[in-house]
């Protein structure tokens, strides 16, 4: 059945899919992780604030990003983001930026969406007890949420911030769109240049699939743990 | 920012002649939704037969159920789209394959794009269906029996019936997902909301103003599948029991 296709197409690009693919779905992976889940967990705490401004700009801005594909917010960004760079230097031309900086923003803003909603179930099992005797020992609002509450918080919702994160990582194949080389970005431009669509895209979805089984049988594991210790 | 905003864009003539732009972007939520109904049809139908599999008391259908979840739920929608487009044609045998690829224009792309969407989503569904079914009193199942239904008649006449009912909210949000995941179709070709919105953008140069367009078209869409779906929700809603929030990640 595979007789007519070339296997070895893949070996002879690995480099250039592990070194350049890889490393730029890894990295970006990785940053957007750390950034969603920070502007995450504000957007969580502006959500659930008692001053209306916030939590209303929080909860439009949560409700418009889950409502609109991905691949629209990733245009949106790829266009807007050099018009709020000239606003912000004050440049009366559109700012140049680069496709990694550009898929680093977009992702992050746009996974911030997903991960405030988890946090903001995290920070609500949190009993409100513990705030207020967080209160009254004399902590203000950021010591007691950065000392009791969002540590706690964190800790409980870890293996859903993990599933969305397995979620993401699949997702951010789809700055395909702007031709930008990705894992993914990768293999179909070999798969363009020598005809060897069959081959690249199993080889694709071979390593997705490896990858994204390994991080979730790890998080099934560290549920387990988790659940045993509380 | 000296952007030149230009909301009347919408009422301009495409160079194509098929109309003005907003025609452009009402054509483009047709075929989103037409790509996302017939995947659903696919999801449900698929997803309800491995759900109940997977409760079934038999390991084989377990265990090849769990691997066909695990399947399409660890490999990046974009990749499946890839893998039915470009792929699939060539592992069938060759008359067929060639059938496949030389259907005219926007079928070659809309039927691999239904049928990918309609099989990652039926995934979902059957993880939705399962916990439906898991969330039951076993008394329920066990009840049917001692009335002598066979397994498949308890299935049919007890469980079905209430599972789908309990889960009509988790399955509302896959329905969501549906929708806004048909838009990855646009790489293969099939041109749907958000690939309108990029043509206007192209042939207009307005970026914002058909981004927009495209944007609230999508909003629109929502409120009308929530409102409607809430509507629904309150006529079958069984007292005493709400959908199972069970998170299983996703847009």
């Amino acid at each position: 059945m595979f007789g007519q296709f070339d296997f070895g197409v893949i070996t002879r690009n690995l480099p250039y899919l592990i070194k350049v693919g890889m490393m730029f779905t890894l990295e970006l992976t990785a940053l957007v992780i750390v950034l969603g889940i920070v502007f995450g967990t504000l957007l969580a705490m502006m959500r659930l604030s008692s001053i209306r401004v916030l939590s209303a700009f929080a909860t439009a801005y949560i409700n418009l990003m889950r409502s609109v594909p991905l691949v629209l917010v990733i245009f949106w960004f790829y266009f807007l983001v050099p018009y709020i760079g000239a606003w912000i230097i004050r440049s009366p031309t559109p700012v140049r930026v680069g496709a990694f900086l550009s898929s680093v923003i977009t992702y992050s803003m746009f996974e911030a969406a997903y991960y405030a909603e988890i946090m903001r179930a995290g920070i609500q099992s949190i009993p409100r007890g513990q705030v207020w005797a967080g209160y009254a020992l004399g902590l203000n609002y950021w010591q007691s949420m950065a000392r009791i509450v969002l540590p706690q918080a964190f800790r409980n919702m870890v293996p859903i911030l993990l599933t969305q994160t397995i979620v993401m990582f699949q997702d951010t194949s789809l700055v395909y769109v702007l031709s930008i080389t990705d894992f993914l970005g990768a293999a179909s431009k070999i798969a363009e240049r020598d005809g060897r669509y069959v081959e690249l895209y199993i080889f694709a979805a071979v390593v997705y699939f490896v990858i994204c089984v390994i991080i979730s049988v790890l998080v099934r594991r560290l549920q387990r743990r988790i659940a045993v210790i509380r | 920012m000296n952007y030149h905003w230009n909301w009347k864009i919408f009422w301009d003539l495409t160079p194509e002649g098929s109309g003005t732009y907003l025609h452009t972007l009402l054509v483009g939520l047709m075929w989103t939704l037409a790509t996302a109904l017939a995947a659903w049809v696919i999801a449900l139908a698929l997803g309800a037969v491995i759900g109940v599999l997977r409760t079934a008391p038999r390991k084989w259908a377990e265990r090849f159920c769990n691997g066909y979840v695990e399947l399409f739920r660890n490999i990046p929608l974009l990749v499946q789209m890839f893998l039915w487009f470009f792929v699939l044609p060539e592992l069938l045998p060759k008359h067929l394959g060639d059938a496949i690829k030389q259907m005219p224009p926007p079928w070659a792309s809309y039927v691999p794009a239904v049928l990918c969407l309609g099989f990652f989503t039926s995934a979902r569904v059957a993880e939705q269906v399962r916990a439906g079914i898991q969330a039951l009193p076993r008394g329920q199942r066990m009840a049917g029996t001692a009335l002598g239904l066979t397994l498949p008649q308890t299935y049919r006449y007890v469980i079905l019936p209430m599972t789908f009912r309990i889960i009509l909210p988790p399955l509302t949000s896959e329905f969501l997902n549906i929708i806004k995941n048909s838009s990855v179709a646009l790489t293969i070709g099939v041109i749907e909301l958000t690939a309108a919105a990029r043509a206007m953008q192209e042939f207009s140069f307005q970026v914002f103003e058909a981004f927009t367009g495209a944007t609230v078209l999508y909003i629109l869409t929502n409120i009308v599948v929530i409102y409607g779906m809430r509507w629904v929700e309150r006529r079958l809603a069984i007292p005493g029991f709400i959908g199972p929030a069970i998170r299983t990640g996703g847009h």
